[in-house]
């Protein structure tokens, strides 16, 4: 249950490796009401002890779930689903190598699975599963390269415009109040992720986007962006004309180094 | 079926629920559904005890009938307190026990077991429980008396031992539904709480509200208020003595935007307030709705507080730890927490209900808008020592408090739930304030 003052009590994490899902946790655990974490994705184990060496009071558990594996992730959910939860944090996110997804249908569709149609599955089974208990709040990690498509990631960021544009819809078909969908739309964030990559201006840690959840999560606007002025930067830049907006992408550089698969 | 959004009096944790208001012929029905069940009266808890998510919230204000008998009314469960007065008074009965406002059922009165001002004196509504008639988990309606642990489970039970359908209840015989009453400023908090120890002699009837916002020399400066019935000896009762005709003057604006209540809103209320009282005690004869319910009179006041709405919290610290109330009435005032209005009174002795809030000491409810930032922390500080002395939080005020306190404050809780156990073993009965708080 979420309480009075907004203190949660029961989180699902789909994503359970991401550092900013790790980050939200954290920030949800300050108001000393966490009671059951439960982190699905695949090969959790360490994850989840290190996790429960840090909040010892809570009862943290591991879901397999893989995202690639579309058509048994509700099924997943739904088997451990127990009592309930308050929150269900989509947080999964793959950046594949531009230019291997670019290349390569395999590494463009496995990241579409795990940025879009694998949380797809999984925010819609939670969010039947919502109706049923009567409560919840789903919390989706968007992005702001969902505003514009960039040369150095829009494989990426098509998954995130689907995820993004479903749970913006969501939101506007729920009460708001007994279910809600917050919608957290960051930019580049310093993790595993994108530590191969120079940093863009306007960077935040896990934590600042961690913060921003928990500051909205049963209250406020259903989109927020991290940092909050990045909404009208993008706002600017979305509508910059292109020839501009394409020297201001980084083109011909290819990222080196392996993304980490934070599933 | 469509699902309402429901929520308690403070409007905070909004959920989805069946809402169903049964008759006493279909209340059964719903309980052989099987979905998750609680009772709700008038909807006046403040927290998450009256509704369950996700299952079905059985109304009881279809059941209404009242009958006096001698000293006592049989009366159905959903029936209000101002109703019972309204019908009772003009025949010289009052109820024995009444909460700051009128607008509760007797069904939520005995789940909640509620207190008044004249707890030091005449216990909780519980005690004057003659027999409960409870419908079960199993659909059977089993008569509870006194001599039964399930009548003590029920009785402060929270509505989890089942739903209450009707009870009998003893009534406190008045000549007058006026009050004879002593108001008076006192300066601060130390000054009133040694008044108060004095007047649980005096008067049968006594509360304080406490301006919380108030620092230094004046620190918790109160108005003290006291009464009696007034007896048909008084010269100044006119008229019909036993004539009660409760009004509602306004109505809360439908919309008011989250930080009205503010600190410098609350602390200019809290100054007028106090001004008001006269500075030396003064008589007085009140009506029965000036004395006991001046908030009643202006409808759905809990709207004031925005759409974050507010909670209430109140705890009793017993008599040895008296010290802690003007610590909590201290942390107020220096952090800056904008309450509206704090409430202090003593409590008598605590009876056999398993989960009672009531106990010997001293009992301090505060209102506090939602969205206040740091609250939380500041009210787990102060449960950590509330917990620590022996003392306890109102489980119908409750939507914040953390679970695992739950036991230490109220020690019969392994008792309570083998009770119920017997009746609900595979927990029909539920709330969003049992699940949250495991209990």
């Amino acid at each position: 249950m979420i309480d009075g003052l907004g203190a949660v009590q029961d989180v699902l994490v789909v994503g359970g490796s991401s550092e900013i899902a790790h980050a939200i946790v954290a920030e949800l655990a300050v108001k000393r009401r966490l009671r059951r974490v439960v982190l699905a994705g695949r090969s959790m184990d360490s994850t989840v002890s290190s996790m429960r060496s840090l909040m010892s009071d809570v009862d943290v558990q591991a879901m397999s779930l893989d995202l690639t594996k579309t058509g048994s992730i509700a099924a997943t959910l739904n088997a451990g689903w127990g009592n309930g939860f308050d929150v269900v944090l989509l947080t999964a996110g793959v950046l594949p190598d531009q230019s291997r997804a670019e290349r390569d249908p395999a590494v463009a569709v496995d990241a579409a699975l795990v940025n879009y149609v694998g949380q797809l599955e999984a925010g819609t089974a939670a969010m039947s599963k919502f109706r049923e208990q009567g409560r919840g709040v789903l919390v989706v990690i968007s992005s702001v390269a969902v505003e514009r498509p960039r040369v150095d990631n829009f494989v990426y960021g098509s998954g995130k415009v689907g995820l993004d544009y479903w749970a913006i819809g969501l939101a506007d078909s729920v009460d708001g109040k007994a279910i809600r969908i917050l919608v957290v739309r960051p930019g580049m964030v310093r993790t595993r992720m994108s530590r191969h990559l120079p940093e863009a201006p306007m960077t935040c840690d896990p934590s600042d986007v961690a913060k921003a959840v928990a500051k909205n999560l049963v209250r406020g606007p259903s989109t927020v962006w991290v940092p909050s002025r990045l909404r009208w930067v993008m706002a600017t830049l979305r509508h910059l004309p292109r020839p501009i907006f394409r020297r201001l992408s980084p083109t011909g550089a290819e990222p080196s180094g392996n993304a980490a698969d934070p599933r | 079926m469509p699902l309402e959004l429901l929520a308690g009096w403070g409007r905070t944790a909004i959920t989805r629920t069946e809402l169903v208001e049964p008759t006493r012929e279909s209340v059964a029905n719903h309980v052989r559904s099987g979905n998750s069940l609680i009772a709700r009266g008038l909807g006046r808890g403040y927290g998450d005890c009256a509704v369950v998510a996700g299952g079905k919230t059985v109304s009881t204000r279809q059941l209404r009938s009242l009958r006096v008998d001698g000293g006592s009314i049989e009366v159905d469960a959903g029936t209000s307190l101002e109703e019972v007065m309204k019908f009772a008074l003009p025949q010289g009965w009052f109820v024995p026990v009444t909460p700051g406002t009128r607008f509760v059922t007797v069904g939520g009165a005995i789940a909640a077991d509620i207190h008044g001002k004249n707890h030091h004196r005449d216990g909780t509504f519980g005690s004057h429980v003659e027999w409960i008639d409870l419908l079960l988990a199993s659909g059977e309606i089993r008569r509870l008396t006194p001599g039964d642990r399930l009548f003590w489970a029920t009785v402060g039970g929270m509505g989890l031992t089942g739903i209450i359908l009707s009870a009998r209840v003893r009534m406190t015989p008045v000549e007058t539904a006026r009050m004879s009453t002593v108001n008076q400023q006192v300066k601060n908090v130390d000054a009133l709480m040694d008044m108060m120890v004095r007047a649980d002699y005096e008067w049968r009837y006594s509360v304080a509200w406490v301006d919380t916002m108030a620092t230094k020399g004046s620190l918790g400066r109160s108005v003290l208020s006291t009464g009696e019935h007034a007896t048909l000896s008084d010269a100044r009762v006119k008229g019909d003595p036993l004539a009660y005709e409760p009004r509602q003057r306004l109505t809360a604006p439908g919309f008011v935007p989250s930080g009205v209540l503010n600190k410098w809103s609350v602390r200019a209320f809290n100054e007028a307030w106090f001004r008001k009282a006269p500075r030396k005690a003064k008589k007085g004869l009140e009506s029965i709705t000036h004395f006991f319910h001046p908030l009643d009179g202006v409808a759905e006041w809990n709207r004031i507080y925005g759409r974050n709405g507010f909670i209430q919290y109140q705890v009793v610290v017993p008599d040895s730890h008296a010290s802690t109330v003007p610590c909590m009435i201290e942390t107020f005032a220096t952090r800056q927490v904008p309450v509206f209005l704090a409430v202090l009174k003593r409590f008598g002795k605590a009876n056999d209900g398993m989960l009672s809030f009531p106990t010997t000491g001293w009992t301090l409810a505060v209102d506090i808008p939602a969205g206040v930032d740091g609250v939380a922390g500041i009210l787990d500080e102060m449960d950590e020592r509330v917990v620590g002395e022996g003392g306890r939080i109102y489980l119908a005020k409750d939507s914040r408090m953390n679970p695992r306190h739950l036991a230490s404050m109220y020690p019969r809780l392994d008792e309570f739930r083998s009770v119920r156990d017997e009746v609900d073993p595979s927990r029909r009965f539920m709330s969003n304030l049992s699940q949250r708080l495991g209990l």
